[in-house]
This record gives C-alpha cells, sequence and structure tokens, in this order.
C-alpha cells in the first residue's frame, strides 16, 4: 500500500484495522514502562516529590501543542490538496488535542500550586495555552454547528491556521515576557538541562502519550469516517423515497 | 517508591485525573465506534446499498 493509497477512506479503515491493534499494545507498554520510572524517579532537591507532576504535565503541553501543528497541516490538506482525509484527520484530533491542553492546564494548576503558591496566574504561558483550549472548544463547536461538511470543513480549516499563530506565541511566551513558569529546559539552544534521572522517564512518557495520540487518533479517524458512510447512506435513501 | 512529601495530594490528583481523562477518550472512542457499526447495520438492514456496491458496514 503506498502513501497515495491512503487517500481512499476505505483502504484507510483497512489499514486502521491492521495497525490499531499493535499500536494500542505498543503505547500501553510504553505508558507502563513511564509510569514505573516516574515512580521511581528521585525527588527534586528543591520541589520534592512533586516534580512527578512533570512526568505528565509536559507531555500533555507539548501534545496540546503538537495536535494543533497536526490539525493545522491538516487544515492545508483540506484547503490546498483537498486530500478527502484531511478533515476527517483535523476533525478528529480537536477532542483529544482539547483533552491533552485540559490535562496540560490542570496539571499545571496542581503543579503550581505548592511551588508557586497559586493555582494560576495570568500570565503568558497560562494565558495562552487557556486561549489555544478554548480555540479547540470553538472549533468542536464550529464543526456541530455548521451542518454541510465541505463547509464546516473550509471554515474550520481556516480557523485552524489562524490558530496556528497562537503556537510560537506559547513556545517562546518563557522568553519573550516575564512569567511564573519555568523556561524550556527539553527543547532548548544547547540541550536539555534536566538531569538524566528525570530526562528518562520525561522521554519515555513523551513518547508514550504521543504513541497514545497516534492510536486515538487513528481510531477517531475510523470513526468519522463511518459517520459520514452513515450520512451519505441517510442522504442516498431519503433522495430514493423522495423520487 | 519513594514518599509523596506534604503535596502528595496534589501528585495524586494530577495521576488520578490523567488517568480518569485518558479512560474516558477511550470509551467515547469505542462508544462511537460501537454506535457508528450500529448506525450502519441498520441501514444496511433498510436496504441502504453504498455506490461501489458493497455492503454498509464492510470495511
Amino acid at each position: 500500500m503506498t502513501l497515495i493509497d491512503l487517500a481512499n477512506p476505505t483502504k484507510f479503515l483497512s489499514l486502521t484495522a491492521r495497525v490499531l491493534p499493535w499500536l494500542a499494545g505498543a503505547t500501553a507498554i510504553l505508558l507502563l514502562i513511564g509510569f514505573y520510572q516516574a515512580a521511581m524517579a528521585p525527588d527534586d532537591y528543591q520541589q520534592g516529590a512533586t516534580v512527578k507532576i512533570m512526568f505528565i504535565h509536559v507531555p500533555n503541553a507539548w501534545l496540546s501543542m503538537f495536535v494543533w501543528g497536526v490539525m493545522s497541516l491538516a487544515a492545508l490538506g483540506t484547503l490546498v490538496w483537498r486530500h478527502p482525509l484531511a478533515d476527517v484527520a483535523a476533525k478528529a484530533a480537536a477532542p483529544i488535542g482539547a483533552a491533552f491542553t485540559f490535562l496540560a492546564l490542570v496539571t499545571g494548576s496542581l503543579w503550581g500550586r505548592p511551588m508557586w503558591g497559586t493555582y494560576w496566574e495570568w500570565d503568558a504561558r497560562l494565558t495562552s495555552v487557556l486561549i489555544l483550549f478554548l480555540m479547540y472548544l470553538g472549533l468542536m463547536a464550529l464543526w456541530r454547528a455548521v451542518d454541510d461538511p465541505s463547509r464546516a470543513a473550509r471554515a474550520a480549516a481556516v480557523l485552524t491556521l489562524v490558530g496556528a499563530l497562537n503556537l510560537p506565541i506559547i513556545k517562546f511566551s518563557v522568553e519573550w515576557w516575564n512569567t511564573l513558569h519555568q523556561p524550556a529546559a527539553v527543547i532548548r539552544m544547547g540541550g536539555p538541562t534536566l538531569d538524566k534521572a528525570f530526562l528518562i522517564p520525561l522521554l519515555v512518557m513523551a513518547v508514550g502519550f504521543s504513541l497514545l495520540f497516534v492510536t486515538l487518533h487513528v481510531a477517531a479517524m475510523r470513526n468519522e469516517i463511518l459517520r459520514r458512510r452513515v450520512r451519505s447512506l441517510q442522504m442516498m435513501q431519503a433522495s430514493q423515497q423522495a423520487a | 517508591m519513594t514518599s509523596l512529601g506534604p503535596y502528595a495530594s496534589f501528585i495524586v490528583t494530577s495521576y488520578t485525573l490523567v488517568a480518569a481523562v485518558v479512560v474516558l477518550l477511550i470509551i467515547w472512542i469505542a462508544f462511537d465506534y460501537r454506535l457508528q457499526k450500529e448506525r450502519l447495520r441498520e441501514l444496511e438492514a433498510s436496504g441502504a446499498t453504498r455506490r461501489s456496491g458493497r455492503q454498509a458496514t464492510d470495511i
């Protein structure tokens, strides 16, 4: 099967049936290893055991932006190449991205209370991630509000690309403005500043959560293709009955 | 495993919440799949066919 074959929803469905069990298995194994390593990681000399929140907060925060990046590529696929699966991919990714963003916000808040003394601060990083979360919800509402899928796809694609402007703001907010949030410690010029005892579990968790996203995304895309098949069959049936 | 210290409730709440949301996502996607398959079966039973001639529930 070539990449171009995946443009065919039926071929994509047959591929998902084959890869989903493997993806789910790999995700479960990697997350189990990650959670074990996170449990066994030493306490930080300043933060104590609360550093363990990092192992779930950071992967969710990365994925909150990564998923929007995937949706932005899919939006280009909708607007430029009119790829039949592009809107399916974007629509299926949105609720998963919203869930990751919600978890990044809440776990960050639960980490912030003992470390900063507050659950929330209206600084650039926290506010820009909250805006990202609201944009996810807005996009999901847009898809539900417009009845015609092709019109909804184009409107959602434009909104997704506009929303992508928020991604560099989130990434560089800790450098551009004074903020309570710490600067980047892993993806930065000069390499990670984290000790290996924290970096390795963090990277395992990051790969595990990324695989979780891929697994859920493929499964949600399969559902969306089936939903569109239901809709087209219902429309064909209605037009046959009207004729 | 080391002791979680004075902020154990924050750590446990974070991990519990992440696990709960991930499980909810999995349940929602699995439920949605069953729902769509059920709708396709109903359409197939009522005589609806795809343009390709294949059955509605064929993958």
